[in-house]
């Protein structure tokens, strides 16, 4: 019997999120962001979810729409603020939705600390900053760090260029972004594709993330554009 | 704090001479981090007798200017998530790779804008204290870039000095800062104060010190 992680249907690849779940979601604004999940996310409807991502949705599509559906109690992310952010502003001034925003480069290593089996770690970013406040500082070499630990999750939604039955898998350009490390820290890392070829078609040269850290794929062949859903006034559901 | 009348503010170099000026402080050869907005002008003075690297956060070196309409790729973009080229050399790399850049001391410049910069160094430019909090990228690029230079105003449009004795906003960082780059000077930050390199030549040294706090000095 042969390994195979594709999934044809939306409904097999998410059966296993939870309510109260902890998820991350790939993608620094549109690029790699994995729209075609959180759309199934919403269809799935679990409740009282932690995203983790470096933003807070755009318009009424992706991440967006899954907060605009009240899914979402929590977010952990660098930069909340969008030119259409308007779900997330809009429970956060009402106070419905909680924030954690964190230094961009410590959320990525943070994330791929946890994919490392590191607990934690020193960084001098944000030291003398409101974001430092309640960590452990130490000094190393006369310089001051603080101390962040690692940021798990119980799944993560990944979008890829391409994928195999194995979940190797490449992305495009700066789509790749968030994704790699997320494939790590997850438990369930679960992926859509553009592309799903034959095993002989990925170069073991040029395998960004290997499938050990994949559990289920899914084929999307075209995926909704960002820029152009929120231009043409796309909303979901 | 220095408040000066809004009808004596004294007129500086434009935002373009002063790109111009970060420009040829960049050497051959320097890998650099542009922040999104006034900063992004500097790549458009870079004289032909060097070559400059350009990252971007989101895993991109060696980035190229905007693509014309019909060449847009929406998973090639920039830090402001707008598109962007790759130029011949360019690389991409995850997201802790690209901050391992930053964090681990490769990129040798990033040019930053702010709010306000203490004598100190300290920089504050990335919350007014209002609103949602988002920090992006900005703490790790000054904790980690080798030199972090700030292009910005002298005085607030009100009539603000930016240049303080304590920033008043939440910090980016604490003693970050190597250079500020303002419409009315060039100025180190030295143990001692804001040390002047470069002076307009319609700002005299009194006015100077009478626009910023702190010791100014020549």
């Amino acid at each position: 019997m042969q390994i195979n992680k594709v999934k044809e249907k939306m409904t097999d690849l998410l059966s296993d999120v939870f309510d109260g779940a902890t998820i991350m979601v790939g993608g620094f604004g549109e690029a790699g962001s994995p729209i075609e999940l959180l759309h199934g996310l919403i269809d799935h409807g679990a409740k009282n979810l932690t995203i983790i991502a470096n933003n807070a949705g755009n318009g009424n599509v992706g991440l967006g729409a899954l907060i605009g559906q009240k899914q979402v109690k929590k977010v952990i992310c660098s930069f909340p603020r969008s030119p259409k952010g308007i779900t997330f502003a809009e429970q956060y001034n009402k106070g419905e939705i909680e924030l954690e925003v964190v230094p961009q480069g410590t959320l990525a290593e943070r994330i791929r600390a946890a994919g490392a089996g590191i607990p934690g770690f020193y960084t001098a970013t944000a030291v003398g900053t409101p974001l430092a406040e309640g960590k452990e500082e130490k000094i190393f070499n006369g310089k001051k760090y603080i101390l962040e630990e690692a940021l798990h999750a119980d799944f993560a939604l990944i979008k890829a260029e391409v994928s195999d039955r194995y979940g190797n898998l490449v992305y495009n350009k700066t789509a790749r972004n968030f994704n790699p490390i997320m494939s790590m820290a997850a438990k369930n890392t679960l992926v859509q594709a553009k592309e799903i070829v034959q095993p002989n078609f990925t170069n073991p040269e040029q395998v960004i993330t290997p499938g050990i850290f994949v559990q289920k794929v899914i084929e999307i062949k075209e995926p909704i554009i960002e820029t152009i859903a929120i231009e043409e006034g796309l909303t979901y559901p | 704090m220095i408040n000066i009348n809004s009808n004596n503010i004294l007129k500086g170099w434009d935002r373009n001479t002063i790109a111009e000026k970060i420009a040829n402080d960049l050497p051959h050869g320097a890998y650099v981090n542009l922040g999104i907005g006034m900063p992004e002008l500097v790549s458009q003075y870079i004289k032909d007798d060097r070559e400059i690297i350009y990252h971007s956060e989101n895993g991109l070196l060696g980035m190229g200017p905007s693509p014309n309409e019909n060449e847009i790729d929406y998973d090639l973009i920039n830090a402001g998530k707008k598109p962007v080229t790759i130029l011949p050399g360019g690389s991409f790399c995850h997201h802790a790779d690209s901050f391992s850049m930053i964090r681990g001391g490769h990129i040798d410049y990033c040019v930053l804008g702010a709010m306000e910069i203490s004598v100190k160094g300290d920089l504050a430019n990335w919350s007014t204290g209002k609103g949602i909090p988002a920090v992006g990228g900005a703490m790790d690029l000054v904790a980690g870039a080798k030199n972090v230079f700030v292009m910005t105003q002298h005085l607030t449009k009100e009539g603000k000095s930016k240049l303080v004795k304590e920033c008043s906003l939440p910090l980016t960082g604490a003693n970050v800062v190597s250079r500020v780059y303002s419409d009315y000077a060039v100025m180190q930050i030295t143990d001692i104060g804001f040390k002047v390199l470069q002076l307009n030549t319609n700002i005299t040294l009194d006015y100077l010190k009478s626009v910023t706090e702190g010791n100014v000095y020549q």
